[in-house]
């Protein structure tokens, strides 16, 4: 049967050749159209004896399926084709910018906030809040410090005006009414740290008359000043990301502890970057105390039954000396050059276990 | 407080070195400030010997001096009248530097009048080490040759200036300082108690006290026929040391007193006084000029000295002019008396009078002190400027403390951590002037008189802690607290924090910014309440607490602009305040950006009162508020534009935020060029998260058909809000519809001028079984009809 040879050598030429689908197309209807040739021979075999049918079914099918295949292989190849040259027309200019994206950035003292946050979080600590605008009483004389004292001069203190035959407001100097509103709201065991804004009437190069202060109090049964030593040394070796810090802790005075202690840290400084932890110079970095007894008396708290400590830092020093912010005062000036500069990424939240900074 | 070292051997022997000293002074809680020796300066100087001093032969009021030094022998031209030949006198070499001229001798001779002048003489004025006005220092001869200048003129000797805390009056005192060191291990305690000047006759001015609660003890004594001059050089010496010009005997023996054992005194002159001397409560009537030469205002609060003259003296603060000492005064009366701390307080507040006296007094002088400041004043006055004193009259009684304090030994270890012996927490006690009564487990403490701050058993416990030293306590790591560790925060401030990131993740830059602002600024933004004005503000524009963020943030982006920044955009979270109790403060979040054209190949899009709302929209997703939840109003605080800015709502009473372009009239009182967007999120407004039992989230059931999608377009009123037709299409069905988006507002040909079409796409969510034509249908006919009913809206054909 040399036809289907010659129509199998034939067609698969024409396949070969289409140069393009419209081509294939024209091939396929010419052989396995319904009036192909291929389909043509397959239509003959309805006239054929079952012996003859027998022999040449197989062969017909055979042919059918390889033309058919081949078909389906040239049109893949002609259809890659087209879109290689249809891509090759939509070519762009991948160096062109998009769009600009604004990058923003955190405030290093709101990032510190969280910093100092999840350390002591870590220590069981839980944040506690209190307004800006206090009573004497919360700012002053519930934290001991009798009126007229002169340890109240020393706070250089705001005042709002006062209300007709009524005592002003005050700005808080400290975040430590915090300790007092925390202490006549709830029972001990009390682990609570307030950060927030403190005023003082205060403003050179190294004072502004806002400012950041975190606030820390532990009431327990039998919380004791190693505690105080061991519970701020830890958070210094937290905060500032090293092994091991060499540190002091001073006597002071501050009504509302008893005793009363200033903690000191050893620092180098390496031309403008300070390291902390040690070196041959002696750094202040926070007031702290165990809670005086007649704070706990004003709050009602037994001070034979519960004791333990307090302490407040400064937020924008620490950040100061953690990041290298060689000045105090930009921090509020919202200078966005500055806040790039020195400001923290979006997604960077500080945590204990995944890392602070 | 300011002393130098030997000043404080007085009372400490020790061999301690000055370094060991600043080491006991920092354990013992004296926070030493500043450390300065004047020999540090002087290092150039030695005393040397004048051979000959013969005149100038082209000057008369010069000498031309030959001077042993230790250089060698020099020629020196000196213009003292004081020179002259065997004088030991102090030399500077050429090129040193002469810190009372401040300036450096040239470092080759100099003609004078044609002489060569190989170096100076000085006097101790030109090396800020006296105010000798004869000339050039004249020294001692026995002193040798070569010998440093400081040691010669006793000036090497460190001055220590340390911190006095408020509740340590005591260490207004050289002799209160030597006191705790010596407790602190320094050394061993000085006490030397004055040596008294026994009277050989009455006092006759009288002393009354009117007012004991003010005054309680007045202590006083005269002195006739002193001669009053200079005091001697070693009085000088320590005043100059601590900062205090030496002026005359009398003034310069009270000074010293005041800061050799915190006991203020003042001098009459005795011919000035007339009649009694009296304590008593001033009159608003009355005036005082005060030794300061300034006129006070007396008022009844105050306690004043007065004499039949009327008032002489501020009691604890100021004298008063009218008797002061002089160069003539010969008779002199020593005032020695304890005032009432607080009342002093408020009269130097009132007066703003700063003094020695008043700064001891409002501390704390010790009251039993009286007699022995006046006869300690007696004792130097007569040695050095003769006279005969008087006995020493004492009207009132100087208060005493006779309660004691228990002390529980128990408390050292309960409070500190510290394991210290009875027998060291004795020894310590005792070594700072406290009596003990021991009755076991409690001590009975008689509490020394120039203790203020001692109340009760802690105090004692800081007492013996910071004698033993800090760096002895344990150091204990905080045990973990019980149960499992929980989130700490409030809610609030897990919202600051995701609205923080929210806002700089989509390109803000967050600021933290002055909580108060000018007062007529703040008024633009619905606050200047009076009872938020700072009676003291810092600078005049920085006295209202403000009502908002958004003028702040409205400057720091013009600022921005004016240095070049474009599109700024600016966020804080932060205080407002709307009142000054506890619970008017709230807890917002502002945004606000300035956009600029900006121009991009790529198409540019403009910041606007929706981009506003979608950043808005953003932060309350974020913190998981959805914005479907709150409806949108008209804009309810004055600083928003009236067209283009929203409140977002509550309901019908609570106003959670607001957002969309600031008023231009407002604008343009900040002196921001507009147009501005922003946004003032109160955090505190929106809904608490209750604490839910249980974290596990309910069963999730997944839509398996697929929603089916249907636009419509309504003619509606021009003025129909987009949010009527929304809430309509919502309303229809609400279990099937499960979104409405407007994708398409026109105005314009084709329509009416006052209607507009809203074109909206709804999304339907078959549950259960596949929507077919007929329900979609019905469905849409609802969604027709309930935009009719709610709007007025025709389907658009």
């Amino acid at each position: 049967m040399s036809d289907i040879q010659t129509i199998e050598t034939e067609a698969l030429q024409a396949i070969d050749g289409a140069g393009d689908l419209a081509a294939l197309d024209t091939v396929r209807v010419a052989e396995l159209g319904k009036k192909g040739r291929v389909s043509g021979l397959m239509k003959t075999l309805g006239k054929m004896s079952p012996e003859e049918r027998q022999e040449m079914g197989p062969k017909l099918n055979a042919l059918k399926n390889r033309v058919a295949d081949a078909v389906e292989a040239r049109k893949a190849v002609l259809e890659d084709a087209a879109l290689e040259a249809q891509l090759a027309t939509e070519k762009l200019d991948m160096t062109l910018p998009p769009k600009p994206e604004h990058v923003g950035a955190l405030h290093p003292v709101m990032q510190v906030f969280e910093e100092v946050a999840a350390i002591f979080g870590d220590m069981g600590f839980s944040v506690a809040e209190g307004p800006d605008i206090e009573d004497d009483w919360h700012n002053f004389t519930a934290l001991n410090f009798p009126e007229g004292h002169p340890a109240r001069e020393t706070h250089d203190t705001f005042f709002m005006n006062a209300p007709e035959g009524g005592d002003p407001k005050v700005l808080r100097t400290h975040t430590s009414p915090v300790q007092i509103r925390t202490m006549t709201s709830q029972k001990p065991p009390i682990r609570v740290l307030a950060p927030g804004r403190v005023y003082r009437n205060d403003w050179d190069a190294t004072h502004t008359p806002m400012f950041h202060q975190v606030e820390g109090l532990v009431i327990e049964k039998d919380i004791h000043m190693g505690h105080l030593k061991g519970c701020l040394i830890d958070f210094v070796k937290a905060f500032f990301e090293v092994d091991d810090v060499e540190a002091r802790f001073r006597p002071h005075f501050f009504p509302f502890t008893e005793p009363s202690a200033e903690m000191d840290v050893k620092y180098t400084k390496k031309g403008d970057t300070i390291e902390i932890g040690a070196g041959d110079r002696w750094m202040e970095i926070l007031g702290s105390g165990m809670v005086h007894p007649n704070v706990l008396r004003n709050c009602g708290i037994d001070p034979d039954e519960y004791q333990g400590f307090a302490f407040g830092m400064g937020i924008d020093r620490l950040a100061m000396l953690k990041y290298g912010m060689p000045d105090l005062r930009p921090y509020f000036e919202a200078d966005p050059a500055w806040t790039r500069h020195y400001g923290f990424r979006p997604w960077l939240t500080p945590s204990v276990s995944g890392g602070l900074s | 407080m300011k002393f130098p070292l030997s000043w404080l051997k007085d009372y400490l022997a020790t061999t301690a070195s000055l370094d060991e000293i600043l080491g006991y002074m920092l354990k013992a809680g004296l926070e030493v400030e500043d450390v300065t020796n004047p020999a540090e300066d002087l290092k150039a100087f030695t005393v040397c010997k004048v051979k000959a001093a013969a005149p100038h032969p082209d000057a008369d009021k010069l000498r031309v001096c030959t001077v042993d030094t230790v250089d060698g022998e020099k020629q020196i031209v000196c213009g003292a009248p004081n020179a002259r030949a065997g004088m030991t006198a102090i030399y500077a070499p050429l090129g040193a530097y002469i810190p009372g001229l401040d300036f450096s001798l040239d470092k080759k001779p100099r003609k004078i009048r044609g002489v060569e002048s190989h170096g100076m003489m000085c006097s101790t004025k030109e090396l800020n080490a006296g105010e000798d006005h004869d000339g050039i220092a004249d020294l001692d001869d026995a002193i040798n040759l070569g010998t440093p200048a400081a040691e010669a003129l006793g000036l090497d000797d460190p001055v220590i200036d340390f911190e006095v805390t408020p509740n340590r009056a005591d260490w207004l005192g050289v002799k209160g300082i030597a006191r705790d060191l010596a407790a602190a291990g320094a050394g061993a305690f000085i006490d030397d108690p004055v040596r008294k000047v026994n009277g050989t006759y009455d006092c006759p001015i009288e002393i009354e006290l009117d007012d004991p609660e003010a005054c309680p003890v007045f202590a006083g004594a005269l002195i006739r026929g002193v001669k009053d001059g200079p005091s001697p050089d070693w009085m000088q010496a320590r005043l100059l040391a601590v900062g205090i010009t030496p002026k005359s005997l009398l003034v310069d023996v009270t000074n010293y007193i005041s800061i050799d054992r915190a006991r203020p005194l003042h001098a009459y002159d005795a011919a000035k006084l007339k009649g009694t001397i009296r304590a008593r409560l001033g009159k608003d009537s009355e005036h005082l000029v005060a030794l300061d030469g300034k006129t006070y205002q007396i008022n009844s609060e105050m306690c004043v000295i007065a004499d039949d003259s009327g008032t002489i003296g501020l009691g604890g603060v100021m004298g008063g002019e009218s008797t002061a000492v002089s160069e003539t005064t010969t008779d002199v009366f020593i005032e020695s008396a304890w005032f009432d701390p607080l009342r002093t307080a408020r009269t130097g507040r009132t007066t703003g009078i700063i003094s020695d006296a008043r700064y001891r007094f409002e501390r704390g002088v010790d009251p039993q002190s009286c007699i022995e400041g006046v006869q300690l004043a007696l004792r130097l006055i007569t040695e050095y400027g003769g006279g005969t004193a008087s006995k020493v009259k004492v009207a009132g009684e100087a208060p005493r403390r006779d309660d004691p304090v228990e002390f529980f030994k128990r408390d050292v270890a309960r409070l500190t951590g510290l394991d210290i012996k009875p027998a060291a927490m004795r020894k310590t006690i005792k070594s700072l002037g406290f009596a003990i009564e021991d009755t076991g487990e409690t001590w009975l403490l008689k509490v020394p008189s120039w203790r203020f701050d001692i109340e009760q058993s802690a105090d004692l416990v800081e007492e013996i802690a910071r004698l033993e030293g800090f760096d002895a306590l344990p150091t204990t790591s905080l045990p973990p607290l019980k149960g499992a560790k929980r989130i700490v925060t409030t809610p609030i401030q897990e919202r600051v924090r995701t609205a923080r990131r929210t806002l700089a993740s989509r390109g803000f830059l967050e600021t933290v910014t002055w909580s108060f602002m000018p007062k007529p600024l703040a008024e633009l933004f619905g606050g200047g309440a009076d009872a938020l004005t700072v009676a003291n503000p810092v600078a005049s524009e920085l006295n209202q607490m403000r009502p908002s963020i958004l003028a702040n943030l409205a400057q720091a982006v013009q600022r921005g602009a004016d240095h070049g920044e474009r599109d700024l955009r600016l966020f804080e979270a932060g205080p407002i305040y709307l009142g000054d109790g506890p619970k008017d403060q709230r807890s917002v979040v502002s945004a606000l950006v300035r956009p600029v054209k900006s121009r991009h190949w790529n198409g540019a899009d403009a910041y606007d009162a929706y981009a506003a709302k979608a950043d808005l929209d953003a932060v309350l997703n974020a913190i998981g508020q959805p914005p479907a939840r709150f409806q949108i109003g008209e804009p309810k605080q004055p600083h928003w534009h009236p067209g283009q800015a929203a409140s977002l709502k509550l309901g019908p009473k609570v106003t959670v935020a607001h957002f969309g372009a600031l008023h231009p009239r407002v604008l343009k009182a900040l002196k921001v060029e507009g147009p501005v967007y922003a946004f003032e999120l109160n955090l505190n407004a929106l809904p608490q998260m209750k604490a839910k039992t249980t974290k596990t989230k309910p069963v999730f059931e997944k839509a398996d058909l697929t929603p089916v999608r249907r636009d419509f377009a309504f003619i509606v009123s021009a003025d129909t809000e987009a949010a009527t037709i929304i809430k309509a299409a919502q309303g229809a069905d609400k279990s099937l519809v499960s979104g409405v988006d407007v994708f398409d507002v026109y105005q314009g040909q084709g329509i009416d001028p006052d209607q507009k079409s809203i074109a909206i796409e709804v999304t339907l969510q078959p549950r259960g079984e596949t929507l077919k034509d007929q329900d979609i249908e019905a469905i849409s006919q609802k969604i027709i009809g309930a935009v009719a009913k709610a709007a007025n809206g025709v389907l658009r054909s």
